[in-house]
């Protein structure tokens, strides 16, 4: 299994996170491909949003969450204590669910994080380059100078994307991106993953089966066990998830006779 | 709610119907009315305050001259030259008096405007000896002149403001003609800026730390936050009390200058008072922009961490750019608290009576409010006349002060 490490972006091994008494998620073993598009799918609360935030560890800022077991990012369990978090976010960035610019120019939301990541190149450049590859350039390029809170939500969250791309992260989070936006500003952001899934890693947490299915390489579902600790029932390429699920609960879940 | 669906239909027009209605109306319409109530009762209470201020910052004064000037010369004093105003000052001065004005030089020599100044104050030395509020002057005005004809005969009836010019920028003086603010508008404003400068970077580092840094867990934190909570209510006198013992005595070396080679002072400075003023606004201070650190969404914190920033550079970048608005505010309600606080300062020793500016920290001081309080306790009355210019000048400072934090903060909050 060593060996096999590096085809693996991350790789959880015995997950199990807690928020102080109450188990959040329990015995997670995942295994996330290289520069392929990763969905988690599952019911509300089954712990898919916990699980993703443990990949950069943003439940350090929860203040009674603690996580036990493995999460290996190049053969490194970043829950040891000499990880440092803000390196590891800077290889990992996330998306959040609700679009959330800063109150700054377009051009300050993308410089400010290039910046205080060490940027010293053509911050211009830097700038069109990510926009370009967000798909917003051609929407934002005469505005660059305006408030990011000018824009619509769908405009926003591709904003928010590009500002993660200019930090040049490995992977990219994103948890529910689409949950606030129209149908056809998901549609945008789903070409966009796809297009940026050549050159980075792409883990998607989502309500949307349909998202899953149409936008991802693998699925992870998810549900809540007796105990209302989140499991991972089954993972596997999402062609044979939503056609051949092992499980009678996937299926359940994805024909939805859940609940 | 048990009946039909159609039952919404005739709910609409049904007597019982509009009978709850109309009983929801007049329900809202007494609310309403006592809400309107409150706001009108806090309208008058704030116009009778600057009515009774205003009505006794001006109105007739009775002045009678113990010297006329038409018997010194035939001609108005600021038509003569200096060196008749000279020999005025010569014949009717003792001649020590003489001799100290003539210290600097002699007095044919000085300006032509304080020769007339002198000859107005030491010579024909006007004195109010009757006067009046604003409303009185206003609808007596014909009694007051026969008043004053009859009762002191040769005595000149004039309108005054009391704030003026003259009152603005003499020192204090033992008559209530010739005293002025001067000196302790300078002691304010210097006190303010020593407050400012000392409660605002520690208060939002104090805040920053609580919000950004503490655990709300620990126990220690939660012990620090519930203090400063309570802090914030305890009357300001403790605080002088606090100021004395520490800031005067127990540090007098550094507030007294000791130490920096300023000579002569005990430790009553504008710095103790200015430290003392400091403890009592950092409470208020602190708690303010916790608020306004707090009022910062979340998600911009977490946007900030989810591109690889430090905890610093999250705060400093966004935290503290959008909390500053609230911040500024906090800041305004600070400073109007310390600049009318009057207790602290006579613990911490301010003077009732200075007649030099405050040169630098480590001066005595008054302070307008210290100003105002020494003259409401004075029996004559054209003493509370310049107490009620005094309050004006306070009031004036305070607005203007807080206008300038207003415009800042709106500044601040329009940058994006």
């Amino acid at each position: 299994m060593e060996q096999q490490n590096s085809q693996y972006a991350i790789e959880t091994r015995k997950l199990h996170i807690f928020y102080g008494d109450f188990q959040a998620v329990k015995d997670i073993n995942l295994q996330i491909e290289r520069n392929r598009i990763t969905a988690i799918i599952g019911p509300s609360g089954c712990g898919k949003s916990t699980v993703l935030r443990a990949f950069n560890r943003m439940n350090d800022f929860v203040p009674s969450a603690h996580a036990t077991g493995e999460v290996l990012y190049h053969d490194q369990n970043i829950n040891d204590p000499s990880v440092d978090a803000v390196q590891l976010r800077r290889m990992i960035g996330m998306v959040f669910q609700k679009p959330n610019p800063f109150p700054k120019s377009i051009y300050d939301n993308i410089a400010w994080g290039a910046k205080v990541n060490g940027f010293r190149g053509n911050t211009d450049e830097l700038v069109e380059e990510t926009l370009r590859s967000a798909a917003l350039w051609d929407e934002v390029k005469d505005d660059l100078k305006k408030s990011a809170l000018a824009l619509s939500g769908g405009q926003q969250q591709r904003l928010c994307i590009a500002r993660a791309l200019a930090v040049r992260p490995e992977i990219i989070l994103m948890d529910e991106p689409c949950s606030a936006l129209d149908p056809i500003a998901t549609l945008k952001i789903e070409d966009l993953m796809r297009e940026l899934s050549q050159n980075y890693t792409i883990i998607i947490v989502t309500h949307n089966m349909q998202q899953a299915a149409r936008a991802s390489d693998f699925t992870s579902f998810f549900t809540m066990d007796t105990d209302r600790a989140g499991v991972m029932v089954e993972f596997n390429e999402t062609a044979k998830i939503f056609t051949k699920p092992k499980d009678q609960r996937t299926e359940d879940y994805i024909t939805g006779r859940f609940g | 709610m048990s009946q039909p669906a159609n039952h919404l239909f005739s709910a609409l027009t049904s007597d019982e119907a509009k009978q709850v209605v109309h009983q929801r109306h007049a329900r809202a319409k007494l609310a309403r009315a006592i809400f309107r109530i409150a706001t009108l009762l806090a309208v008058i209470f704030l116009a009778t305050l600057l009515v009774t201020i205003l009505n006794k910052s001006m109105g007739y004064v009775v002045v009678k001259n113990k010297v006329d000037p038409a018997t010194l010369a035939n001609q108005p004093l600021t038509q003569l030259t200096n060196t008749e105003l000279a020999e005025i000052l010569r014949a009717n001065l003792r001649k020590n008096r003489v001799r100290t004005l003539e210290r600097e030089g002699f007095l044919e020599d000085q300006s032509h405007s304080t020769l007339v100044q002198l000859v107005e104050a030491e010579v024909v030395q006007p004195e109010v000896v009757d006067s009046y509020n604003l409303i009185p002057s206003l609808l007596n005005r014909r009694q007051i002149t026969t008043t004053a004809a009859t009762e002191y005969p040769g005595a000149k009836v004039e309108f005054r403001y009391w704030l003026n010019g003259q009152f603005l920028s003499s020192t204090m003086a033992s008559q209530p003609e010739l005293a002025g603010v001067r000196s302790a508008l300078i002691g304010s404003l210097y006190l303010i800026i020593i407050t400012i400068v000392i409660a605002f970077p520690i208060g939002v580092g104090a805040a920053i730390y609580l919000e950004e840094y503490a655990s709300h867990k620990s126990r220690i934190n939660r012990v620090i936050q519930t203090n400063i909570d309570n802090l914030a209510g305890v009357p300001s006198i403790v605080y002088g009390i606090l100021g004395l013992a520490l800031f005067v005595r127990t540090l007098q070396p550094l507030t007294s200058g000791a130490i920096f080679g300023v000579e002569g002072q005990n430790g009553r400075t504008i710095l103790s008072a200015g430290l003392t003023m400091a403890l009592l606004v950092l409470p208020i201070l602190i708690i303010n922009a916790q608020e306004a650190i707090r009022a910062v969404p979340d998600s911009l914190r977490q946007a900030s961490y989810g591109l690889g920033a430090t905890r610093w550079q999250t705060i400093w970048s966004h935290v503290l750019p959008n909390a500053l608005p609230g911040i500024l505010t906090g800041t305004i309600l600070a400073v109007s608290r310390a600049i009318g606080e009057t207790a602290p300062l006579i613990v911490v020793g301010a003077s009732t009576f200075i007649t030099s500016d405050p040169s630098g920290p480590f001066s005595s001081f008054t302070a307008l409010p210290i100003q105002i309080y020494s003259w409401t306790t004075r029996p004559q009355p054209a003493f509370q006349h310049i107490a009620a210019a005094a309050i004006l000048v306070l009031l004036i400072a305070l607005l203007s002060l807080n206008a300038a934090a207003i415009l800042l903060r709106n500044r601040f909050a329009k940058r994006v």
